[in-house]
């Protein structure tokens, strides 16, 4: 070898131990779905099928959430927060004891590499647990009333992006609350929320606190129009948060919604360019660009516009795409076949609309969903790429010239979920983030999140704020 | 002015006069610390398994310089240094050399005398190191000492007094001068990161010394803490990169003092590959200042071969 190549270095899978088949887990028990079709949950990277699970019909939720309400009616609701913390807490070890094994599960099932899974999302989880473990007997001094109380039963519906993540975004705060909870995992990723199923029973969580049907929209339509659940939380598509809104209207139903977005990651001629370029990597690569809140529309002001491209494209070379569990990828899988369809789709339309498509020379593995990391340049406000969600490795760029101009660019899209703001002055930073219609506005970093910080969006990005005090505040009544 | 597309001329023209040097430096882009940091974090969790792994040990013991800066140096030492850096695992002739020993001026002659032939460098430290507060005659004195001795590569230190009062002339005139004075010698320009503190500074001083006819960057004299880390070589070889874009010209990194682990060293290599590009994996363009490296490096690489890690008494003290 006269290169430097990086010998594969492979994750083992022989921590996790997947069982042919799952049930629905309800009142504290594994159960066997009885009005579904079981489907099956492949690995994306490989296509194998990795277990088949059980699809929850209707009688299924009613099952679920009526365990829910009895444990809210008879054990969760009445006790004390003090003791809901224990529970927490003790969630929150376990799942830093079985870390590694959560993040070697979440990249087969997701396809996301095993460094994102491993230092970013099970540390996040654990951090979620801990972080509303804290909250569980100081209710009373979130900010919303004297003697806050929880809605009662919650049914959560999350996606396959950041499958165990968006459970502890939903599942932490709603149990610290005071709430037991419904949640469908998406079809897609099921395996970590069974996972999960298997830690609340480790922790000795009295039955119907936490209860998970799997299944795709049919379930979770079941579980959002379910008449005895009283709060609805629900992060995914706005096609789908959409109709949610319409099905909860007229009901006493509690709902917030992560959608979807676009956002604008704004650099300045300014900035500090090397660690700006990260930071438009991380915007848009980050989990294959599986993420809501992701960087991308990057808008770059004209006079460093060559600088920062030459530099974007330099450096996208140096990313590795292929095997998740491999501890050297950059860039796993896309989740799935139809993900995969819509990338290529769009990208497709980028090409016909005239904008300008570079991606680095990478091989991609013969099996599985791939898609490189891809740029478009000469994009303006007017093109389909600009304007709609794609949720994949793929980046718009535009160019601004003056920083009223950024925000004006940044603010023109029906989302508004985040957008980054890159510049070495502080004063414009402030000026910015004021200016900028986002429920986020990261300033020299993007994609950081933290328990304590409320997350959420504006417009078609959705409603409501989970994360911090103001995630607490979504699952009580005052 | 990007550093991008500042061509050889543009950037001859930023040195003219002190004004346009102080405006050049200043108006590099800024390094965002708590993203440089998170970085050079990243890259530290690529993991080098087998194959690469044993590439990468045998790489950074070839870009070692073996070095002595004691008081209490004696020819007898560094005698004993240039043995172990031909022949670093007596047990084990395939393991490579090193680059170079690095010694104080008044042992460069022994070093010399030991390593003929070998191909193996004689570096050394000149100009009143490691302060570097003497006058300019004094530091010329010393570098022509150390080259009339045989040294291939001098190691100077720039002034950090000059460097943060803002005197950035003074430090360019002084480089310079030395460069000048090392005449076909090798010239590393330390530029002590630790006192420098922030990375706005090691850019600017990087590019300072590069603009100044620096053949290396190092970073540290190994006297002052904190010494090499890695955020701090990612910065300077973010500017060795841009500098090699700006004029086509390849300089070298050498973060010094601090590296003692196989591992460490690891980290530093595939910030390398994945920073200035593996044109700078050469023992021409990257080296570690760092000896106690060198038998963590040789025990990985028997652990490789025999599949068990030797005691440290397997290896020879220097």
């Amino acid at each position: 070898m006269s290169r430097f190549e990086y010998a594969p270095a492979p994750e083992s899978r022989a921590i996790v131990d997947i069982k042919s088949s799952y049930g629905l887990f309800v009142n504290g028990q594994f159960v066997e779905a009885t009005d579904g079709k079981p489907f099956k949950t492949v690995s994306p990277a490989s296509e194998e099928v990795l277990a088949e699970v059980g699809e929850a019909g209707p009688a299924d939720v009613d099952k679920a959430v009526r365990a829910a309400r009895k444990a809210f009616d008879k054990v969760w609701g009445p006790m004390s927060g003090k003791d809901r913390a224990k529970y927490l807490f003790r969630i929150a070890r376990l799942i830093q004891e079985r870390a590694r094994e959560l993040a070697v599960l979440e990249s087969l099932d997701n396809g996301k590499p095993i460094r994102e899974s491993r230092d970013v999302d099970i540390p996040l989880v654990a951090a979620h647990f801990f972080y509303y473990a804290g909250w569980a007997d100081k209710l009373e001094y979130a900010g919303v009333g004297d003697d806050p109380q929880p809605w009662g039963v919650a049914g959560q519906v999350i996606p396959w992006n950041f499958p165990m993540l968006m459970l502890a975004w939903k599942i932490a705060p709603a149990l610290a609350a005071g709430n037991t909870v419904v949640l469908k995992p998406a079809e897609t990723t099921p395996l970590t929320a069974l996972a999960f199923a298997e830690i609340c029973q480790q922790a000795d969580l009295p039955p119907g606190v936490v209860n998970i049907v799997t299944g795709a929209g049919r379930t979770g339509q079941a579980l959002v129009e379910h008449p005895d659940v009283n709060k609805v939380a629900f992060t995914g598509s706005t096609a789908v948060g959409r109709a949610i809104a319409k099905s909860v209207a007229g009901t006493h139903k509690a709902v917030t919604l992560e959608l979807g977005g676009k956002a604008a990651n704004i650099v300045f001629e300014d900035a500090a360019i090397d660690q700006t370029i990260e930071g438009i990597v991380n915007g848009i690569f980050f989990n294959q660009g599986h993420v809501c809140c992701a960087g991308s529309r990057l808008l770059v002001q004209e006079s460093v516009y060559d600088e920062v491209l030459a530099r974007l494209k330099r450096r996208m070379s140096t990313l590795r795409v292929g095997d998740p569990l491999d501890k050297n990828t950059d860039i796993g899988a896309i989740n799935s076949a139809a993900q995969l369809a819509k990338i290529r789709e769009l990208s497709q339309i980028g090409e016909d609309e005239g904008a300008e498509r570079w991606s680095p020379e990478c091989e991609l593995p013969a099996n599985g969903y791939w898609f490189p990391p891809t740029v478009f340049t000469g994009v303006s406000q007017a093109h389909r790429i600009a304007r709609e969600e794609i949720f994949g490795p793929v980046l718009s760029v535009l160019t601004f010239r003056t920083p009223a101009e950024a925000v004006e660019k940044a603010n023109n899209t029906p989302f508004g979920l985040s957008a980054g703001i890159w510049t070495e002055k502080g004063s414009r930073i402030l000026w910015m983030a004021n200016q900028l219609r986002a429920g986020v506005v990261w300033a020299n970093t993007f994609n950081r999140f933290d328990p304590t910080s409320p997350f959420g969006g504006y417009k078609e990005s959705g409603y409501g704020r989970e994360g911090g005090r103001h995630g607490l505040e979504a699952y009580l009544a005052h | 002015m990007t550093t991008l597309d500042s061509g050889v001329d543009s950037l001859a023209d930023v040195t003219s006069s002190e004004d346009r040097l102080r405006r050049f430096l200043l108006g590099l882009p800024g390094v965002d610390q708590v993203g440089a940091e998170a970085r050079a974090a990243t890259l530290s969790t690529r993991s080098i398994k087998t194959t690469a792994k044993a590439y990468a040990l045998d790489l950074a013991i070839s870009m070692i310089d073996l070095t002595t800066l004691e008081g209490q140096d004696t020819p007898g030492k560094v005698r004993a240094l240039c043995a172990k850096a031909k022949r670093p695992d007596p047990a084990d002739p395939t393991a490579p050399q090193v680059a170079a020993v690095c010694v104080y001026p008044d042992l460069v002659a022994t070093a010399k005398r030991e390593l003929q032939g070998s191909g193996i460098n004689v570096a050394s430290v000149a100009t009143a190191f490691p302060s570097g507060r003497s006058s300019l005659a004094i530091k010329i004195q010393d570098t022509k000492d150390a080259v009339a001795s045989g040294a291939d590569e001098v190691d100077m230190v720039i002034d950090r007094g000059a460097f943060l009062s803002g005197r950035y002339a003074m430090v360019f005139d002084e480089i310079a001068a030395i460069r000048e004075a090392a005449g076909d010698a090798h010239l590393k320009v330390i530029l002590e990161t630790g006192e420098l503190v922030t990375y706005d500074n090691v850019r600017r001083a990087s590019w300072l010394a590069m603009l100044a006819g620096a053949d290396f960057i190092k970073t540290s004299t190994g006297k002052v803490s904190p010494a090499a880390t890695l955020p701090v070589t990612l910065v300077m070889l973010e500017a060795v990169r841009d500098y090699h874009e700006a004029t086509g010209l390849h300089i070298g990194v050498k973060p010094a003092g601090g590296i003692r682990t196989a591992k460490d060293a690891i980290k530093y290599l595939v910030t390398v590959n994945e920073t200035a590009g593996p044109d700078w994996l050469d023992p021409e363009l990257f080296r570690f200042g760092a000896s106690s490296l060198l038998n963590d490096l040789l025990m990985q690489r028997t652990k490789l071969a025999t599949g068990h890690y030797p005691g440290p008494d397997y290896f020879t003290l220097d």
